[in-house]
């Protein structure tokens, strides 16, 4: 008992290592972050493909390459890294409870938490698909660390359910490596994915993409041998008639991210049900005092170069707390969400806190064609941002003016008009 | 983000100076960077992975893939690294992105 460091990051993934580095350069010296994996980068180091750190470092790197970036970073400071170990609890007080296999059971006070644990992937439970339970069905980024890391493919003939990126990626990923990829089925009338993934990973290797389409079926008796699909009708329900049918010997499954939030919950930390992770405000503050979160664990994120730009926010505010700067929670000023937004990141805004407007991320719950974002308070447009187009799968973020913060009430509301 | 080829070129809608560039490539002659893995001499270890240094076109993709099958990268491995040089006389090499040393 009685280790104590000013600031414990727990997860060392891109949000982890940005954070803590942020906080270093802000003044903190006594700095751990905790990872469970033997290599710090988080789920960079299964992302072979290129195209991240575009609006960060201007240049298009692989996953691995940027996450080296940062973990050069941090090496040359004095934050501590230990390998290994995962944390199974915190507390409200900021007791970290860790338990590794050659130290044991430890308990570290913490000054500060950052919460950087990213996100895991839906399963097949978790969407209730019928049929057989043959071996050959994978969660798309189960299938990426296998190929990827281990060098094994997982199958020659595959269907892809549902358009996340991942499962783009993984598309191009397996034909590349020789598989036959015979489609992408999504459920919804629009991709979850980026435009880029779409034309990159589908259309150059002439993979059809089926829209309003789900798994009906599955079939195999020790492997898959069948998928039967079928097109929905607009309450999503399967039209009978319209079943095509798929020999493959693996389904991929890429039908969304959970942001990982057991420890989060059991830490006292409110959750928003809309992003599934917790409520924060402007600087990343979560509603416990000194319990900051950033990356796929707050909202789940298709680029990495905005996990980064939000966990420095995260790691600065840590900073900033330890040594007594934030103002409280008096006079939050609530982001509500209007038509078509689904979520916001920050929920809450402190204008004492922020100079010079605060960004706010938020997706779109349908697409839109040429459209305006508008920020309204008091039933009053007071801020107006123009989009060519917005779609769910792609992030969108816009700042809000400092002066309209200033003269708000106790909410503006984000809407598409 | 919109092109229109009629009468000159025209490109509306980019978020930044490299779709202009972007959609000029893809109109004229797409071409792609590819990534993949490939072995290293301690099998014990996980694969190393690789990029093409600059892209190559689009229909040189699978040739390209295949020059990786025989490749076996000793260790220690630096990024950056050079694993296939020039690859199907496009001049363009398959480079490592991580650094992998030799453990216990
Ligand atoms: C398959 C895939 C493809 C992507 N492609 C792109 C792309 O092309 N371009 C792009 O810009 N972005 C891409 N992204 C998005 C980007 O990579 C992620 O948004 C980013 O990695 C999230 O960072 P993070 O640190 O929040 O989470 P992660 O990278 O998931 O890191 C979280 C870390 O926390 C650790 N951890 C969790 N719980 C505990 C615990 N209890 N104790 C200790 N450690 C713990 C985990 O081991 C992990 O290392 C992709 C993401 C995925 C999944």
């Amino acid at each position: 008992m009685g280790e104590r460091y000013d600031l414990v990051v727990i997860g060392g993934g891109p949000a982890g290592l940005a954070a803590a580095y942020a906080a270093w350069e802000h003044g903190v010296k006594s700095i751990l972050i905790v990872e469970r994996d033997r290599e710090p980068g988080g789920i960079l180091n299964q992302c072979i493909h290129n195209g991240f750190g575009l609006h960060y470092f201007k240049a298009e790197l692989t996953g691995p390459e940027y996450a080296a970036r940062f973990v050069a970073l941090v090496k040359g400071t004095g934050i501590e890294f230990s390998p290994d170990p995962m944390v199974l609890e915190l507390t409200p007080g900021r007791e970290v409870h860790i338990s590794n296999k050659t130290e044991g059971y430890r308990v570290i006070r913490a000054g500060a938490v950052i919460l950087a644990m990213g996100c895991r992937e839906r399963t097949r439970g978790a969407i209730a698909i019928p049929g057989d339970r043959p071996a050959g069905i994978f969660t798309a980024g189960t299938a990426q660390r296998y190929v990827n890391m281990e060098g094994y493919m997982v199958g020659k003939r595959v269907l892809i359910l549902g358009s996340g990126d991942i499962g783009l990626i993984m598309a191009r990923r397996m034909t590349l490596e020789g598989a036959k990829v015979l489609a992408c089925v999504e459920l919804m009338p629009y991709s979850g994915g980026l435009t880029r993934n779409i034309v990159q990973c589908l259309q150059d290797y002439g993979i059809p993409l089926y829209l309003s389409h789900t798994v009906v079926d599955i079939q195999g008796k020790s492997r898959l041998e069948k998928v039967i699909a079928a097109r929905v009708d607009e309450n999503l329900k399967p039209v009978a008639g319209t079943e095509i049918s798929f020999e493959c010997d693996t389904l991929l499954l890429s039908v969304g991210l959970i942001p990982e939030n057991e420890l989060t919950r059991k830490a006292g930390v409110t959750i928003d049900r809309r992003t599934g992770g917790a409520v924060v405000y402007e600087n990343m503050e979560t509603s416990v005092p000194g319990i900051f979160a950033c990356g796929n664990v707050v909202h789940v994120h298709d680029l990495v170069d905005f996990v980064t730009e939000e966990s420095i926010r995260a790691g600065k505010a840590a900073a900033r707390y330890l040594t007594g700067g934030d103002k409280g929670d008096n006079e939050a000023i609530e982001i509500e969400t209007g038509a078509g937004v689904s979520y916001t990141v920050p929920q809450k805004v402190r204008p004492g806190n922020v100079s010079g407007g605060t960004d706010v991320f938020f997706r779109v719950n349908q697409v839109f064609a040429k459209s305006v974002i508008a920020v309204i308070s008091d039933g009053e447009t007071v801020a107006r941002f123009k989009r060519e187009r917005l779609a769910p799968g792609e992030m969108e973020r816009i700042k809000i003016p400092a002066k309209v913060l200033a003269q708000a009430g106790r909410s503006v509301t984000l809407g598409v008009q | 983000m919109t092109v229109e080829t009629e009468g000159g070129f025209r490109v509306t809608g980019n978020g930044c100076e490299r779709g202009v560039q972007y959609a000029r490539d893809e109109i004229t002659n797409p071409t792609r960077i590819i990534t993949s893995t490939v072995r290293v001499s301690d099998a014990r270890l996980r694969r190393c992975p690789v990029k093409l240094s600059a892209p190559i076109p689009k229909g040189k993709i699978f040739e390209a893939m295949g020059t990786l099958d025989e490749v076996v990268l000793n260790l220690p491995i630096r990024a950056g690294q050079v694993a296939v040089s020039n690859v199907c006389g496009t001049g363009v090499d398959f480079i490592t992105t991580a650094e992998m040393h030799i453990s216990g």
